[in-house]
């Protein structure tokens, strides 16, 4: 979760300065930076409760192999279709997982999920917003949408990918398993798709291996610049 | 002239100054005044507008450049356009209002009406 969410909160934050119109690009900015706050919290989890490493040592600091960022959030910005229906797309599914948080056996997720909820609320009303205006606004624009989220579809299945210990977590009640937030991310997602008039694809290969270290090319090239200042000097104080 | 490397410069053609500018149908936005309420209850404020397609957007965008920073429990939008206002030359009709001292709510002597009654208040609790 902590991957995922650095990671598309860095590429997202590519656009500040770009955006296509100023609101957007202050917006769009804005819930980037609330991507890295939520992966800070979860580094932070980590850290405390689970003595793991500094929150930005680990940010920073890791190679490719050990992160567990799925695809969807490793791809270039592209243009603004593509970029949008990702973040509909990952943020619904981020949504679902934290909702399914507030109920986790591990309290400090509970209580982080309880912190983020009105961020996120904010974030899939921005991307709603967004792909219904786009597909209502003319033959162009539509299929760019519907492009966009052929392009993305198998990815953002990929989300879903169980890791090693998924069966374990759903067990001890710490959240309830890919399988079960795959099925009520698609449950979210389809009433906004239905309003937009997009074609739901089917899913066919979903874009594994980024929870178990198998990464696209894409990646590499994004760490080396996010860690580029950082590694200048690991041990500098922030 | 170069191409620019913020895509909103190059989307103005700012080198092709010969041709007529044509506005294209969807690219002209209306502005939205922009309300700001700070706790429940409280007057919503206005502190600025935003421009979008809608009045759904309208408040999507509001609400990361207005209510991001400061206490906020909630923003109104509406169309400028649908605002009524006075004319800039008929500030005129207002130019006296200075001079009409009498309806000022100072004039009012409330406080010693106040603390009279306060008075009589505590006087008739203490027996």
């Amino acid at each position: 979760m902590g991957d995922d969410e650095l990671i598309i909160g860095h590429r997202n934050s590519e656009w500040t300065g770009l955006g296509p119109i100023m609101e957007e690009d202050i917006a769009f900015s804005s819930m980037a930076q609330d991507k890295i706050g939520h992966s800070w919290a979860l580094y932070r989890i980590l850290h405390e409760e689970l003595s793991g490493e500094d929150p930005d040592q680990f940010a920073f600091m890791r190679g490719e192999k050990d992160f567990k960022c799925c695809h969807l959030t490793e791809m270039p910005i592209g243009s603004y279709d593509f970029s949008l229906m990702r973040h509909f797309l990952f943020d619904h599914a981020e949504t679902v997982r934290y909702n399914s948080l507030l109920q986790s056996s591990f309290l400090p997720l509970q209580q982080l999920a309880r912190k983020v909820r009105g961020e996120l609320k904010y974030h899939t009303l921005h991307a709603d917003a967004w792909i219904i205006q786009l597909c209502r606004a003319g033959e162009e624009s539509y299929l760019k949408m519907q492009t966009a989220l052929d392009n993305c579809f198998q990815l953002a299945c990929g989300i879903f990918e169980a890791g090693p210990d998924d069966k374990l977590l759903a067990n001890e009640k710490v959240y309830p398993g890919e399988e079960s937030l795959y099925e009520q991310w698609i449950e979210n997602i389809y009433p906004v798709l239905v309003k937009a008039s997009l074609n739901m694809p089917e899913r066919k290969e979903p874009a594994f291996g980024g929870r178990y270290g198998k990464h696209t090319a894409y990646l590499q090239p994004l760490l080396d610049e996010m860690g580029e200042v950082f590694r200048l000097n690991p041990e500098a104080t922030w | 002239m170069n191409d620019s490397l913020d895509p909103r410069i190059n989307r103005l053609k700012l080198n092709k100054t010969d041709d007529p500018c044509k506005v294209e149908e969807g690219e002209n936005w209306n502005i939205f005044e922009v309300f700001h309420q700070e706790k429940r209850g409280a007057h919503h404020e206005h502190v600025g507008c935003v421009h979008a397609p809608d009045a759904g957007l309208a408040l999507v965008f509001a609400k990361e450049q207005f209510g991001r920073r400061k206490k906020c429990v909630n923003l109104w939008v509406v169309r400028s356009a649908d605002i009524l206002a006075f004319d800039v030359e008929d500030e005129d009709m207002f130019a006296n209002n200075l001079e009409k001292t009498y309806r000022d709510a100072s004039g009012f002597k409330v406080m010693e009406k106040i603390n009279k009654f306060k008075a009589q208040a505590k006087s008739a609790s203490d027996k």
